[in-house]
């Protein structure tokens, strides 16, 4: 009786457990490495060094700032609303590391394989605009409230454009699970003949996670730092922990839904003996640095072509190509 | 006692003291947030009975859109908040007896089904081998269709007709046409003038 309880309720738990553990020890040590390596390809292009004093070529800046961060005091203004103003980060971050549970990194890999996993992450993704909203109103302060309101409009308006380009990819896969839709991509990556839905995800993906070009919330020559600006040491580092996670899962999103996921780029010889992690951390490295080069090369959009872009050219050119590809693969026969 | 009671008994406490705490919080901000807990315990639930596209599409809509409008509109009003939570004791026997009908409709109506069961045993949430997407789809995009449109055509009007109430016609509309602006040339926008001292333009 004892044994049984054991093998069907507290093994599979410490083994979940182990599994969760591990995957958030990885991320949470290549985020220090994915920041730094931000902060050189921003330096490059700018001709500048970029970290380089703290480790070999400055590869332990991220871990010193965090040590900063860590080691010194907590500052939360008299007139926040405490309870909320320190929940916030961490509702950021535990959003953006829950999502990863049913992220496939290789075939069978993933923590939860859950049957609806994009519609999980799609729905882990906008709640993430809660973090925001409640820094920036918890702050009683104008430049986060500020911050706060536009984040909020933006993440849900870009939203509706993310959710149509996750249509599209579904449409083609006939599937909710994620490993399906990989597995979809045998032949072709969807980054081929849905061209046009990966700029649209891609872009909207930078809107989603307030990164620049998009980095509105947090401008700073506007709102200083936009809802962070009450923010200090810990509670600050948690909520750049969650945002880092948020842009790097965006990354596996593009891979998975685009990109093959874990797949070869071409199933011959040298390539597919290279383990699917590899082919999976390579393709988030490649579009995180897509995401580093449009920050260090567009300038900030203005607050109304930001709504502008969102809703009147993103949202009625990926509601197009839904019904094309649903009609497409309607009369092609192509339809699961 | 198995893990799937433990987890029902979990979300559904949860839910229904969250539930209590959205009308009793005197912060209406703090309300907003005890809804979202009680929709995330709701989604708990259709997940126990089998049904996780229903609890994701709930944490999509109603969490991640809906319950983000009210935290919007409630955290810019200027609420003076003890007098909000003055008059909840005056209003707690109107609240009580809704609650009591609908407890009493609610038992009728399990009642009935309950005795049903007997004789023909519930069906289960999704047909074998489906998917909760698929089953759903099957039944709403061919049986239901008629239904369905309707209930999007309804929903197009009242938004539409929330566009029109607040719009407001002023004679000044800063309007900008965007395919003008960005078809200016620096012929169109700059002009070299050669003013001469003591004149000016």
């Amino acid at each position: 009786m004892d044994n049984l309880f054991f093998d069907t309720y507290i093994w599979p738990l410490l083994l979940v457990t182990a599994h969760s553990l591990a995957i958030i020890l990885v991320l949470l040590v290549s985020l220090a490495f994915f920041m730094y390596a931000d902060r050189k390809i921003w330096a490059a292009v700018q001709l500048r060094r970029g970290p380089n004093v703290v480790g070999p070529f400055g590869l332990l800046q991220s871990f010193a700032d965090i040590l900063k961060y860590l080691f010194k005091e907590v500052i939360i203004p008299t007139t926040a609303n405490k309870p909320i103003f320190l929940l916030a980060p961490f509702v950021t971050m535990f959003l953006a590391l829950s999502a990863w549970a049913v992220i496939p990194v290789n075939e069978g890999w993933a923590v939860a394989e859950i049957n609806v996993g994009i519609l999980y992450i799609f729905a882990i993704s906008s709640l993430g605009v809660y973090g925001v909203i409640m820094g920036g109103w918890a702050s009683n302060s104008k430049y986060p409230f500020l911050g706060a309101l536009r984040s909020a409009a933006q993440m849900v308006s870009y939203e509706v454009s993310i959710g149509l380009v996750i249509i599209t990819v579904l449409l083609c896969v006939g599937s909710l699970n994620l490993t399906d839709i990989v597995l979809a991509q045998k032949t072709v990556w969807f980054a081929v003949p849905l061209f046009p839905m990966f700029v649209v995800f891609f872009i909207s993906a930078l809107a989603e996670t307030n990164r620049p070009p998009f980095d509105l919330p947090e401008a700073e020559s506007e709102l200083v730092a936009g809802f962070m600006t009450e923010y200090s040491s810990t509670p600050y580092v948690i909520f750049m922990i969650g945002e880092l996670a948020n842009i790097i899962l965006m990354c596996a999103m593009t891979t998975i839904l685009f990109l093959g996921g874990w797949l070869p780029p071409v199933d011959i010889m040298p390539f597919n003996l290279v383990p699917g992690v590899v082919w999976f951390v390579l393709k988030i490295c490649f579009v995180f640095f897509m995401f580093a080069m449009v920050k260090a090369m567009v300038p900030r959009y203005r607050y109304d072509q930001l709504m502008r872009l969102g809703w009147k050219v993103f949202l009625p050119l990926s509601l197009i190509w839904v019904v094309l590809t649903a009609a497409f693969l309607q009369f092609t026969g192509m339809a699961s | 006692m198995t893990l799937t009671s433990l987890a029902f008994y979990l979300f559904a406490s949860v839910s229904v003291a969250s539930a209590f705490m959205v009308i009793a919080a005197r912060n209406p901000v703090y309300s907003v947030l005890f809804l979202i807990l009680t929709f995330f315990n709701s989604a708990g639930l259709f997940i126990l009975m089998g049904a996780e596209f229903l609890a994701l599409i709930l944490v999509v809509v109603y969490v991640g859109a809906v319950a983000v409008l009210f935290l919007f509109v409630v955290m810019m009003l200027d609420i003076d908040f003890a007098e909000l939570s003055e008059g909840f004791l005056q209003y707690l026997p109107i609240g009580a007896t809704v609650g009591l009908i609908l407890l009493l409709e609610l038992l009728l109506v399990f009642g009935a089904s309950s005795r049903l069961a007997d004789s023909n045993p519930l069906p289960r949430a999704t047909p074998e081998g489906m998917t909760n997407a698929e089953a759903l789809g099957r039944v709403l995009y061919t049986d239901h269709i008629y239904y369905f449109q309707a209930a999007g055509a309804i929903l197009l009007v009242a938004m539409i007709g929330a566009i029109v109430l607040t719009l407001v016609k002023s004679n000044n509309p800063r309007r900008q046409n965007i395919a003008e602006q960005n078809a200016r040339t620096k012929e169109d926008g700059v002009a070299l003038v050669d003013v001469k001292p003591g004149q000016g333009l």
